[in-house]
């Protein structure tokens, strides 16, 4: 495949970026998307220009690291992937492609397509965790009787990477589809019910601290994200946070 | 509760809490205007009733208008406030790939109801407040006391098809404005059923019936006199 390529190119934080275009060629269908960035800055090496900055990690979909606003879509026009596991035969031979950083005031970039998410890690700093005293006698978690839906409802939420396409993909840049998730994986549990208040509080605290946008239920969060997490999430929080404001 | 209506969620809670109250109103008032269609005596009799009793004059008029005005200025205020959130936009967006338009444009669809509600207030509500509380006429009559004068004054407005056409448009911007905002307003609650099949179809069913319903009295009027 022969492919045309729309890259922001940022020189770093305070400079101003812009589009750039950029032709590779031979790319194989079979190969990921990252391979294909990894071709093209090969290509850039050996012509002696600076090579495209973006985020990535395990390469298999776990890590989140992977970033990328591809052809309007955060983690490309796949679904259920992030941009490791998009393939070059969702494009055709000749394609231009477009390939952004994730957009967001909260996420300033710092380099090409790399940008800063640490906000993720402040709102997970604010409540996203139980508090265990590990003395030694501590009970096993398997120890106490959880329900199915309840497991099931929890992990579902707790498979969330964090990657940000969310804020990516909102016309908002919400992030309460993150916030949800990390809410509900404690809130279904109940390891996470003796500091459920403080935890919902704290963390849409930080949320709105950090400068996100409001949901208005689009629905674009859940259709992006590579981990499919559900709407419900939200819902969960919202129920949450108002019986923890109520409670005072 | 301290700081709740200043957070993101309680600012959803509160947007929701005024859609549900506004979509309520909405249906009370097609109820009424769809007598206009089959029976004028009774139509009369309903607005007259509505014009006339203490807790809807005087209790539920000023919590409408409050709820009007607090779902649009709320509105505006999350709008700008949603844009600041980024501040560099897309060079390509395919919004069409994971959302609805009518998601996406609540503002246009908002905005365009904005400026029929200043028409209608323009047309019904200022007239009354002037007939009622200024001129002091309570009695609902005609001006030579044959009968009511609700039933006249409806049907008189939509003489003009320019303002008839106006009101259709606006009534098609309020429909897409329901198709998101119905279920949006539960989801906000924390409702876990809105996903829920039978919700959703109440919701579309809701933003389609009501609309055309008020489309179809404006055009009956128009049509029949």
């Amino acid at each position: 495949m022969n492919l045309t390529l729309k890259i922001w190119r940022q020189k770093d934080a305070q400079s101003k970026g812009k589009m750039v275009d950029y032709k590779v060629t031979e790319i194989s269908e079979h190969m990921s998307f990252l391979e294909m960035m990894d071709v093209l800055n090969e290509q850039l090496i050996n012509t002696g220009e600076e090579p495209v900055a973006f985020d990535h990690d395990c390469r298999e979909g776990i890590c989140g690291m992977c970033s990328m606003y591809i052809n309007g879509e955060a983690h490309g026009p796949d679904r259920g992937v992030t941009t490791c596991q998009l393939h070059m035969r969702m494009f055709k031979d000749g394609d231009t492609i477009t390939i952004e950083p994730f957009r967001a005031a909260a996420f300033p970039v710092l380099k090409d397509l790399v940008v800063d998410r640490g906000a993720f890690d402040r709102i997970q700093h604010a409540g996203g965790y139980i508090s265990v005293n590990t003395s030694g006698n501590t009970q096993d978690a398997n120890a106490i009787p959880i329900s199915k839906h309840a497991a099931d409802e929890a992990m579902d939420a707790a498979t969330c990477i964090g990657c940000g396409a969310c804020v990516a993909s909102c016309k908002n840049s919400s992030a309460m589809l993150f916030v949800g998730a990390k809410v509900s994986q404690y809130a279904l549990l109940p390891q996470g019910q003796v500091e459920a208040t403080d935890r919902v509080r704290n963390m849409v605290a930080q949320m709105d601290l950090e400068g996100f946008g409001n949901c208005t239920n689009t629905g674009a969060c859940e259709v992006e994200c590579p981990k499919g997490i559900s709407l419900e999430n939200i819902a969960r929080m919202n129920r949450e946070f108002l019986s923890a404001s109520i409670k005072g | 509760m301290s700081g709740f209506f200043k957070s993101s969620i309680g600012r959803k809670y509160a947007m929701a809490l005024s859609a549900l109250f506004l979509m309520f109103f909405l249906l009370q008032h097609f109820a009424i205007n769809i007598l206009s269609v089959f029976s004028p005596n009774a139509f009369n009799e309903a607005s007259h009733f509505m014009g006339t009793f203490w807790v809807i004059q005087y209790v539920m008029q000023p919590v409408l208008i409050f709820g009007v005005m607090y779902h649009f200025i709320m509105g505006f205020i999350l709008e700008i406030k949603n844009r600041k959130a980024r501040v560099v936009k897309y060079a390509k967006n395919n919004g069409a790939a994971n959302s609805s338009w009518m998601s996406r444009n609540m503002i246009y669809s908002g905005l365009a109801i904005l400026g029929f509600l200043v028409l209608h207030f323009i047309d019904f509500w200022l007239p009354e407040i002037e007939t009622k509380y200024i001129q002091g006429d309570m009695s609902g009559l005609l001006a030579d006391g044959e009968g009511f004068r609700y039933y006249e004054e409806l049907t008189h407005k939509f003489v003009n098809p320019l303002r008839v056409g106006a009101y259709v448009l606006a009534f098609v911007f309020l429909s897409l404005h329901l198709m998101h905002g119905f279920s949006s307003a539960f989801q906000s609650s924390g409702v876990s059923s809105m996903r829920k099949q039978k919700l959703q179809a109440f919701g579309k069913a809701y933003a389609i019936i009501i609309p055309l319903g008020f489309i179809f009295i404006a055009l009956f009027h128009h049509f029949n006199h």
